[in-house]
């Protein structure tokens, strides 16, 4: 189990409470889609994702990535017990989903990008540590049920 | 020509890494550079900086150094990261030959696990989007991705 500090928890915290997590969310899985084009192999049905543009404006991917970022708030809730509370997530991404883990990884670091395009100077080094921690440990969580 | 293969019209020889930066690519990423200025020294020292503190297992390619903030030693190597990939940025037609030597010396004295250029990539990827975040759109974000991953790709050709 991952164990965070009172500093990491207050980093993440502090931040999360200012992310607009529909905006984020519709941006962080826009952006997955355009820098690494292959994750699109999951949304066959989100129409069209021909372009940056047609991609970051796409709907179904804006109220996928709310959906996503939502899941990603209630890790922020819960960084002592990642584990358990994603359990059910990872057995639906591996057994329903098909979802390589690999993908969450590559999901996560676009977090910390776009995280750092919206705070700039205060994604400090530090803050960054944390916020690396938490969508490594999230990555993790969500591999875990994998078989 | 044994050796070689047509991609997108063009001969190209089994050296070349096989990920193509488009002409847009390419764009990007000058413009890219062009904006990060006299900053590049500053901008590499933080990238080393944000890499060793998410990353700790980096840390054991400098056992020599000084890593607190604001070293020295770190500034100075973040320079020359820096220095490199404006050559880099100067050659993206022939990067295989820009950075032969430097290739050479990954390869047969530094040594550096190839998992860490990714680690390093990923943090000058958050380091320009901090700095300069109107500027960090997905296509800019997608073209330096891949022109940091072609150099590490380069940087590593000569491993085995």
């Amino acid at each position: 189990m991952v164990h965070f500090t009172a500093e990491e928890k207050a980093a993440v915290v502090n931040l999360w409470a200012r992310v607009n997590v529909e905006l984020v969310g519709g941006e962080v899985l826009g952006r997955l889609l355009v820098v690494y084009p292959w994750t699109q192999r999951f949304f066959d049905n989100f129409g069209n994702l021909s372009s940056e543009s047609a991609i970051m404006g796409n709907p179904k991917v804006k109220a996928h990535g709310k959906k996503v970022l939502t899941s990603f708030g209630n890790a922020v809730k819960h960084m002592d017990d990642l584990r358990d509370i994603f359990a059910e997530l990872s057995e639906l991404h591996c057994d329903k989903m098909h979802v390589d883990p690999e993908n969450f990884r590559l999901l996560g670091n676009v977090i910390l990008i776009v995280l750092a395009t919206h705070f700039s100077k205060e994604f400090t080094p530090q803050v960054q540590a944390a916020w690396q921690k938490l969508t490594t440990a999230v990555a993790n969580a969500l591999a875990h049920k994998y078989h | 020509m044994a050796g070689s293969f047509k991609l997108e019209g063009r001969w190209r020889t089994q050296k070349e890494p096989t990920m193509v930066l488009s002409a847009a690519d390419k764009s990007n990423i000058k413009a890219a550079w062009d904006k990060i200025g006299s900053h590049g020294g500053e901008y590499g020292a933080e990238a080393l900086e944000r890499t060793f503190m998410c990353f700790p297992t980096t840390k054991t390619y400098f056992p020599h150094f000084d890593l607190s903030h604001g070293s020295a030693q770190v500034k100075a190597h973040g320079k020359k990261v820096a220095d490199a990939l404006t050559l880099a940025v100067g050659h993206l037609d022939d990067l295989p030959n820009a950075l032969s030597a430097l290739s050479d010396l990954h390869a047969y004295k530094l040594r550096v696990d190839p998992v860490n250029f990714k680690l390093l990539s990923h943090c000058l990827l958050v380091t320009l989007a901090s700095h300069h975040p109107a500027e960090f759109t997905p296509a800019v974000h997608a073209s330096l991705d891949k022109f940091l991953s072609s150099v590490s790709t380069v940087l590593t050709s000569k491993y085995r």
